[in-house]
């Protein structure tokens, strides 16, 4: 139990930078090409951001959708490019992937899998959440 | 000031600045067009980044904004390769803006 405060404590502490919460489905609005935009120019600048994914946001990490056929440019491509801009730390929420029957296999690597309140957790070490 | 870029007899379209709008309508012979057009020369380091800035494109859907290619070219090329000095001693107004030009894509939104 002392462990674990201590652990909590120790993450409350650490100032994260930007969390980016991804709560939309790729392609039926343009939340999730905002989103990564942000992602990308705060990276651009070596700004910490973090990317987490949950609701329908899950959507965005599963392979082989082809927005083109609805002719939309695919900005899911970009997600591979990441290492780029330094950003490694994603985090989907395990339970939306539950509601939705999805299995934990992404079209990027690295993600970390949370169950809600780990999820919660890894949030709240962020000093800013914005909200796609 | 409209810049009309012709090729091979053919009006190619591009928006205000001289950027590609159609990035499949790219060859090597239309970038030295486009280049002779801006009186910018290109040598065999100046390719190596359009080719590299294309492939970037090609493959992550998205123009890599200097820092992004610089980390990208070291993953590639190397250290020496690598840094934005010597980007911009080949592209003086800036890499990821004149190298995608010539490659025929979009102007990087996230433009430095």
């Amino acid at each position: 139990m002392i462990s674990s405060d201590t652990q909590i404590e120790d993450n409350l502490s650490q100032n994260n930078g930007l969390a980016i919460i991804n709560s939309k489905a790729p392609f039926s609005s343009d939340y999730g090409k905002d989103a990564l935009d942000v992602a990308l120019i705060f990276g651009s600048f070596e700004q910490k951001v973090s990317l987490f994914f949950q609701g329908d946001g899950v959507y965005q990490l599963i392979a082989n959708q082809d927005a083109t056929l609805v002719s939309i440019k695919d900005y899911l491509k970009t997600f591979s490019a990441f290492k780029f801009y330094d950003i490694e730390d994603i985090y989907v929420c395990q339970q939306s992937l539950v509601n939705r029957q999805l299995d934990e296999t992404f079209h990027i690597e690295d993600v970390n899998v949370l169950a809600s309140v780990e999820f919660g957790l890894a949030l709240n070490r962020h000093q800013h959440v914005l909200r796609f | 000031m409209a810049i009309t870029l012709t090729f091979e007899h053919k009006i190619i379209p591009t928006d205000k600045q001289g950027y590609l709008l159609d990035h499949l309508l790219w060859q090597k012979e239309l970038a030295l067009v486009m280049a002779e057009n801006d009186e910018f020369e290109l040598t065999d380091a100046h390719w190596e980044v359009i080719h590299f800035v294309r492939q970037f494109y090609l493959t992550y859907n998205t123009s890599p904004a200097i820092r992004a290619l610089t980390k990208a070219m070291k993953a590639e090329f190397g250290e020496a390769k690598a840094s934005s000095r010597y980007l911009y001693k080949l592209f003086p107004e800036g890499p990821a803006k004149q190298a995608t030009k010539y490659a025929g894509l979009p102007k990087p939104a996230r433009c430095i």
